[in-house]
């Protein structure tokens, strides 16, 4: 048993612990510790890829407790390209939240902690109730970093987003229930067998708590009902948190792909394939709303939350065709969409800083201070995330576009995801003019650009060229996650005898 | 013994979805309150109800699933704890904004 599985997760649990209990400690030692132990997180999830790249499941029974009845961790070549996804980001929005946001409120660097624990869990579980379990951990932590820093604004939009994930929690625990009680397990090898073999008079209420999931997941990952929570959440949370909060919208995409490929994948009998159809329409729709959201936007924090909405949309069309070179592509979308979007919500914050009361509000305000390194910055990001050529989100795009077969699903996933990226454009272009060129005569000699916090956003958009250099070996993990995917031989043998060593 | 069961769960989540909806905070609370009950409850049932059955086999005739109480367990320590956090957030909220509603704000009428 390779007991580096459990590490993502006991090592932000301990040193989590440690930042709560040891809460005397000076700024300095609490800062290293946490930022060590994040950058930790990041050999080990690079290690952790190796070994999935092997192909093999790794599968980890807590307690030795042989599945299906024992809680098992599973490891993929999916869920260690999230751990990588999630350890990178985690590293730079600490890094920017060390030079000064952490002391806006108490126990950052505990809750962050704590956050990327339930984070990682979610990746790393096989099983279906210690997900909700590992749900609620990041939920909770990340109610409380929504809240970091306080002000009416963010006690507003922390309440509903905790109301509604409370519901949502509700909702999965009926889902969960249902699934046990008719197939009595909740480990999901187990659960894709059971579900396969379900009989015709139990398979509607299969799919009724199938479904339920769906809608669970949907508000994780804010398609376009469930979507209403995450503009005002995002704008007005502080901004490592609004960073880190970019792979929150991916762990809903997660567990979507988890589930709908395994336990309701292709061979589940009468609920094979299920949430497709549903999800089809929806991303289509969810592009439409975050493009129409970000032309409208206020401000540029806003325009970013709806701009991650627009790349939830193309995601879940991604998974929504569900062909092989479609589910590759989305991956290599999602990998790239989480880092520039985290790391314009950075960059929008060091120009929010420079100018004053104004903050991030598109209207016209005092002159920047660096003008042209934030507004070359601001160049780059755009180009990434509106999908323009040289950068990742072109090939992420254009990966997709060719994946779709010619007939109706091109004749609609053309059109939307490209008037859509041109949307993206308009927006982008009318703010940067807002902010960098239609400025008055003064300038505030207030804020100083921080370097350590330039170095961390600067960081994440880096990753853009970096993700276009490094394209083809990625493209060929991620076209190994699809197949592996696909193949659910290898997820059923776990539930031999010997299946978890 | 179902039905009942099934009635009382239907009046608890419909009273919860009702509070859920209304415009204060404190329904809002109660609301989400009952809804968590009725899933707990719901979540209790799914090992089937029986009575004077033990949680062991071979103590009883038949035996009652004790998954379903291990796993209500933790949902009712997850689901206090969300609680205690709601409640302490809309005190803040009132604190904040001065008002008791949930959009922060009271609606134009």
């Amino acid at each position: 048993m390779n007991h580096g599985l459990i590490l993502p997760v006991l090592l932000p649990m301990f040193a989590g612990c440690l930042l709560l209990c040891a809460a005397r400690l000076s700024l300095r030692a609490t800062r290293a510790v946490s930022l060590a132990a994040t950058a930790l997180l990041l050999p080990l999830s690079f290690w952790l890829m190796a070994q999935a790249d092997q192909g093999v499941l790794q599968v980890y029974a807590l307690g030795d407790w042989q599945p299906p009845f024992g809680i098992i961790l599973l490891l993929d070549r999916l869920s260690a390209l999230m751990l990588v996804v999630t350890a990178v980001l985690a590293f730079f929005a600490l890094l920017y939240a060390v030079r000064g946001d952490d002391q806006r409120g108490r126990s950052f660097h505990a809750l962050f902690q704590f956050q990327l624990m339930g984070i990682n869990g979610a990746f790393l579980t096989g099983d279906l109730f210690n997900l909700f379990v590992f749900f609620e951990i990041l939920l909770i932590a990340s109610y409380s970093l929504l809240l970091h820093g306080g002000g009416p604004a963010r006690v507003r939009a922390g309440l509903h987003y905790v109301v509604l994930n409370l519901v949502g929690s509700a909702f999965f625990l009926l889902a969960v229930g249902v699934l046990y009680g008719i197939t009595g397990t909740l480990n999901m090898a187990d659960l894709a067998l059971r579900v396969a073999a379900a009989d015709a008079d139990q398979a509607p209420l299969l799919g009724a708590a199938g479904l339920l999931l769906l809608v669970v997941f949907g508000l994780k990952a804010a398609f376009l009902p469930l979507y209403f929570w995450l503009p005002k959440a995002y704008a007005s949370a502080s901004a490592p948190v609004a960073a880190l909060f970019a792979i929150m919208t991916k762990i809903g995409l997660y567990s979507i792909l988890r589930v709908y490929t395994l336990i309701f994948g292709e061979d589940a009998g009468s609920l094979a394939n299920m949430a497709e159809d549903w999800l089809w329409p929806l991303a289509l729709l969810t592009i439409g709303c975050g493009a129409i959201g970000a032309l409208a936007a206020s401000s540029l924090q806003r325009l970013l939350a709806y701009l991650m909405l627009v790349s939830v949309g193309t995601l879940l069309a991604g998974i929504a065709l569900g062909t092989p070179p479609a589910l590759a592509a989305a991956l290599f979308y999602l990998i790239h969409s989480t880092w520039i979007c985290a790391g314009l919500f950075l960059l929008a914050d060091l120009i929010a800083r420079q100018r004053g009361v104004k903050s991030a509000e598109l209207v016209q305000g005092p002159e920047l201070q660096n003008p042209y390194l934030l507004g070359g910055l601001f160049f780059i990001g755009a180009i990434a995330v509106a999908g323009l050529p040289p950068l990742s989100g072109f090939i992420g795009k254009l990966l997709l576009l060719r994946a779709v077969e010619p007939g109706l699903q091109a004749l609609l996933l053309w059109p939307v995801l490209l008037v859509g990226g041109l949307a993206t454009l308009i927006a982008l272009s009318r703010a940067g003019s807002m902010l960098f060129w239609r400025v008055g005569q003064s300038q505030l000699d207030s804020a100083e650009l921080d370097h350590g916090r330039l170095l961390a956003c600067v960081g994440l958009l880096a990753l853009s060229p970096l993700l276009v250099g490094m394209a083809a070996p990625l493209l060929e993990y991620v076209e190994a996650t699809v197949s592996q995917l696909q193949e659910l031989q290898p997820y059923r043998q776990i539930l031999l005898p010997g299946g978890a060593r | 013994m179902e039905a009942l069961f099934a009635v009382a769960l239907g009046i608890l989540s419909g009273s919860g979805v009702y509070l859920l909806l209304r415009g204060r905070t404190f329904p809002v609370v109660m609301g989400l309150t009952l809804i968590s009950y009725a899933v707990n409850l719901f979540l209790f049932a799914m090992g089937r109800l029986q009575t004077g059955v033990a949680t062991v086999i071979g103590q009883s005739d038949g035996y009652a699933d004790p998954l379903p109480q291990a796993l209500v367990l933790t949902a009712i320590v997850i689901g206090f704890a969300m609680t205690a956090f709601v409640v302490v957030l809309a005190l803040r909220s009132v604190g904040e904004m001065h008002t008791d509603h949930v959009d922060g704000r009271e609606s134009a009428r």
